[in-house]
């Protein structure tokens, strides 16, 4: 019925650390890996060797899980409850919207928007709420780590309506 | 006594109605810095330094310390409520603490936190005043050899007693190990690991971004998929009443609390050990020591009391090495070390002779400052409830938006926050497949401490690891790890001359 | 198209908002200056620019607070890439030390710090030969036969290896014909405390950093690797006076991104003057046993330039002793 068993995620999950492991290794082989004369290990010895550890560890699941040996590997029930799909999804597009928008418009534009979406899209809460949640964040947000903890957070293209604020403030 | 006489000299000086004033402060200040999750004393003390030229130093250091005194007990507060560490030291008090809170006993855990910290902080304030004048010497003996050995036992003591699948364990352990080399290699000054050469991983990969992707963003996915944000938090009591109930289960503590304090203390005078090595060595030993070690992980109380006692002992024991030599104990001291320099005061061992009323004053003003804490701390806890009882989506909400907010400014960099949401999803997925997170960020923590350790002491041997076997102290740090490591296998082997465990024919089916 | 839209929107906004500094002739900054580290926290860079930033704000002497961010990773690798990044922008300024000249040269990150704009050099920091007290050597000449005798198994503590301390072991080896074993160490105060627990035998520290453990009486300074004896040390010798040309020194100066205007260079330049001669900061200097030594416009992006070249030829005599 269900495509994504958590069967299938962890043998998936197993597969792709195994092969980020091996990524991590050849990373490492940039440096030194084996002994250097009169000083020990070189500088890329202990990422490299743990990667390989990790690579053999992962095979271990991997072998493992197919055998069902390791409790998610019997799971034949979807990885992500039936109508939890869509909620998860918006909340992570939602997350790297965010992440996209601060670079463009800045965290006090980017963050209200962020919980408007939160509170009445997802959370349905009145308007009211909504406006005050949306104030009130950028708001102390300033105030805490602008003015008090001298923090600057990253304003995009909106940074020169801060001139003001910052010649009242700073 | 001397040192009785300079301490009352030095309450003198920390009564003054102005340290007061400023002990108060930066216990409060303190405490929602490290409630707030991603920041911890270290955030706190180096944003708040500049601020602290309004007062003189005396003043200033005293500020300093209870701030950072606050942030030890406001770490457990983010730890036990939200189940997202506030700072590393705070990491082994998410284990029980997160479970206590979800089974309705977040008032209990939140005052046992607190009853700890009180403890193991004024048992390691009496350790200090005696040995400060004396221990100076001791803490010089610790060498990398020292150091390493120190951590690998730190280490095992943890990663011995995990109870979880051995080949994701170890998977866990070595990724965060792998991910604490990202940067540059000190060692040969080259750098390591820079992918796809973004510039934001010369600076390395932050344990912070690692811990507020998993326990933030991580956590909450996880709790939206499970509940479909339909669930409520946990709703936390707190009455007057919830402190005779602590009381009443931390009967059977006194062990633990006096075993986290004493060693706590110790660990912390330790250069480069400090509060999360403490915190994690008392927890394993407690684990270990105790007669139900199954409950931890699960909500035990001394799985709170032993790391709360030891994270406090730690942070006030780190002062030691700072004031007595001038050598930090942990960033947090070495920031006020710095601090020191810019108040016009010379660190070093000639500061206990040369200003007494400075050294003694900011010792008595720990006493003080401790109290205020623990007071203060029992009563914000039912604010911080109150906090709990708004609903889900708008907690999560603020949840996202503090976790990108705290990824951000530790580094300045948005960098570390796309790095966080990405460590947040993969946290998420491993979570879900039983892969134990907690090992991965306490590795992150500890990799570069022990790869430079070891590696400097091979450097010392001149390619040999000649310096392990001459040094005593290393020696037997070193066969003790090998102990607790191997006790796990020893104790199996002697578990499975009994009847068949019921786990085993459960896997064989 | 929508971009540009927004980019003059904000431009009207700016204007309307700001009449007054639209016209003005001389540049102030109009928000907080961000000052980049190449250093990571508490060692003896980031103390400097921590103090400078504070006398700054104590003092008003600029109508904006600096905020110090500490960009250390890859021996300021990081920091100097994000200046470049940063290019055409009034409100960065980044302080420096040697690894300035050093990490373009060993890290490939695409840094010409020729395309920087100087602002200002305000002290320079001085080497000093450690060893610990209680050790038998005395004198330079001790020093050097102790190390021939020993020959590996001296051990000498310093920072990250190509930082300064390792630069200035090279010298000290490539002058003398000896060799230690160089064990490298997270900072300057972590090679301190190595020294005084006798796990080097020697170290090349800044004063700052081994100043209160030689008050103490715990270690001994047996030469200085500057031009003149310092004032703090008055009986410790130079090299130069003990017949070797070993002078090394540590520079502290700011500098900003490349493209900066003119009017905003001038701005800071004027600044660090009034810092340079503020009582305050005299005082830091000596407290520190740092050396002042101020200097700026051309003159500072000509010793720049030298500077490098010298550490271009130190890197390379480095790596081929290194081969041998």
């Amino acid at each position: 019925m269900h495509t994504l068993t958590t069967r299938r995620v962890e043998l998936g999950v197993a597969a792709t650390l195994a092969l980020f492991s091996l990524y991590l290794m050849a990373k490492s082989a940039e440096l030194p890996i084996g002994w250097v004369s009169g000083q020990g290990p070189g500088g890329g010895a202990f990422p490299f060797w743990l990667s390989a550890i990790m690579l053999l560890a992962s095979l271990a699941v991997l072998a493992r899980a197919w055998r069902g040996l390791t409790p998610p590997s019997r799971g034949e029930g979807a990885f992500i409850q039936v109508g939890s799909g869509p909620l998860l999804g918006a909340v992570v597009g939602s997350l790297v919207a965010l992440l996209l928008a601060i670079h463009l418009v800045g965290v006090y534009v980017a963050i209200p928007l962020f919980l408007a979406f939160h509170l009445r899209v997802l959370g349905s809460h009145s308007w009211r709420l909504t406006a005050t949640m949306m104030v009130a964040t950028p708001v102390v947000l300033f105030l805490v780590f602008e003015v008090a903890l001298k923090t600057m957070l990253p304003k995009g293209l909106t940074e020169p309506f801060f001139y003001p604020l910052y010649a009242l403030f700073l | 006594m001397d040192i009785l006489a300079s301490l009352l000299d030095g309450f003198g000086t920390s009564l003054l109605p102005l340290n007061i004033a400023v002990m108060i402060a930066g216990v409060t200040v303190g405490m929602l810095i490290g409630a707030l999750p991603g920041l911890g004393s270290v955030n706190g003390v180096a944003i708040l330094l500049p601020l602290t030229f309004l007062v003189p130093p005396t003043s200033a250091m005293i500020f300093m310390a209870a701030l950072y005194y606050g942030c030890m007990y406001g770490d457990a507060i983010a730890s036990i409520l939200l189940g997202i560490p506030g700072a590393s030291s705070a990491v082994a008090t998410t284990f029980d603490g997160r479970p206590m809170a979800m089974s309705g006993k977040a008032g209990v855990a939140l005052t046992a936190s607190a009853i700890a910290s009180f403890t193991g902080g004024t048992v390691s304030i009496v350790l200090f005043t005696v040995l400060a004048p004396t221990l100076a010497d001791a803490a010089l003996a610790f060498g990398p050899a020292e150091e390493f050995a120190l951590v690998l036992l730190a280490f095992t003591t943890f990663v011995a007693l995990g109870g979880q699948d051995r080949f994701k364990t170890v998977i866990a352990i070595c990724l965060g190990l792998v991910l604490s080399t990202v940067g540059l290699d000190m060692i040969s000054g080259q750098p390591r690991l820079i992918f796809g050469d973004l510039p934001g991983f010369y600076h390395g990969i932050s344990f912070l971004v690692l811990a507020i992707g998993i326990y933030g963003i991580g956590e909450m996915l996880n709790t939206i998929e499970s509940t479909r944000n339909k669930v409520a938090m946990v709703q936390p009591r707190m009455t007057l009443g919830t402190v005779r109930e602590t009381l009443r289960e931390m009967r059977g503590s006194i062990g633990t609390l006096s075993q986290g304090s004493v060693l706590g203390f110790f660990v912390g005078t330790l250069p480069a050990a400090g509060a999360t090595t403490a915190s994690l060595m008392a927890y394993g030993v407690a684990k270990m020591t105790s007669r139900h070690p199954e409950r931890f992980g699960k909500g035990e109380i001394n799985g709170i009391v032993a790391p709360e006692s030891a994270n406090n002992a730690a942070s006030t024991g780190s002062f030691l090495p700072m004031l007595t030599l001038g050598i930090p104990g942990s960033a947090t001291t070495a920031l006020l070390l710095g601090g020191m320099v810019l108040w016009g005061l010379q660190p070093g061992p000639m500061l206990f002779i040369e200003q007494p009323e400075f050294t003694w004053g900011l010792i008595s003003s720990l006493y003080v400052s401790n109290v205020f804490a623990v007071i203060a701390n029992l009563a914000f806890i039912p604010l911080f409830c109150y906090a709990l009882r708004v609903p889900f989506t708008i907690l999560a909400a603020v949840i996202f938006v503090l976790c990108v907010v705290g990824g951000y400014a530790p580094s300045s960099d948005m960098h570390d926050v796309w790095l966080m949401l990405g460590f947040g999803l993969a946290g998420f997925v491993l979570c879900r497949l039983d892969y134990p997170l907690a090992p991965m960020v306490l590795s992150m923590v500890l990799g570069p401490i022990m790869e430079n350790a070891l590696r400097q002491s091979l450097i010392a041997g001149q390619g040999t690891p000649s310096l392990f076997l001459e040094r005593p102290i290393a020696l037997t740090f070193i066969l003790i790890a090998v102990l607790l490591f191997t006790l796990p296998a020893v104790k199996m082997a002697l578990a499975n001359r009994r009847p068949p465990a019921p786990a085993l024919a459960e896997e064989k089916a | 198209m929508r971009r540009d839209f927004l980019k003059g929107a904000v431009l009207g906004a700016v204007l309307l908002a700001l009449p007054g500094l639209a016209h003005a002739a001389e540049w102030k900054p109009q928000r907080p200056v961000e000052m980049v580290i190449m250093a990571g926290q508490g060692g003896g860079a980031d103390r400097l620019a921590r103090a400078i930033q504070t006398m700054i704000q104590k003092n008003d002497l600029s109508n904006m607070p600096f905020l110090p961010v500490n960009k250390g990773g890859g021996s300021g690798a990081e920091a100097l890439r994000y200046l470049k990044d940063k290019a055409g922008d009034p409100h960065v300024i980044m302080a420096t030390l040697n690894s300035y000249y050093t990490t373009p040269l060993l890290t490939p990150i695409g840094v010409d710090i020729a395309e920087f704009v100087p602002v200002a050099r305000l002290a320079v920091d001085d080497f000093v030969l450690w060893v610990n007290a209680d050790s038998d050597i005395k004198t330079l000449d001790q020093y050097v036969a102790a190390v021939k005798k020993q020959g590996r198994g001296f051990k000498m503590g310093g920072t990250g290896t190509n930082q300064e301390d390792s630069l200035v072991t090279a010298m000290v080896e490539r002058a003398f014909k000896v060799q230690h074993t160089y064990v490298p160490f997270q900072g300057g105060g972590e090679v301190a405390k190595a020294l005084l627990g006798n796990h080097v035998q020697a170290s090349v520290n800044n004063p700052s950093e081994a100043m209160q453990f030689y008050k103490a009486g715990k270690v001994r300074p047996l030469a200085v690797f500057s031009e003149k004896r310092l004032p703090e040390l008055p009986d410790v010798p130079t090299m130069r006076e003990l017949g070797h040309e070993l002078v090394y020194t540590m520079q502290r100066s700011f500098v900003l991104p490349p493209g900066t205007p003119k009017e905003v260079q001038a701005y800071y330049v004027d600044l660090f003057r009034k810092v340079d001669q503020h009582p305050e900061w005299v005082k830091y200097a000596q407290n520190m046993s740092l050396t002042r030594d101020f200097l700026a416009g051309p003159e500072l992006q000509e010793a720049f330039l030298r500077e490098r070249q010298q550490h271009q030829d130190l890197l390379a005599t480095m790596t081929a002793s290194a081969a041998n």
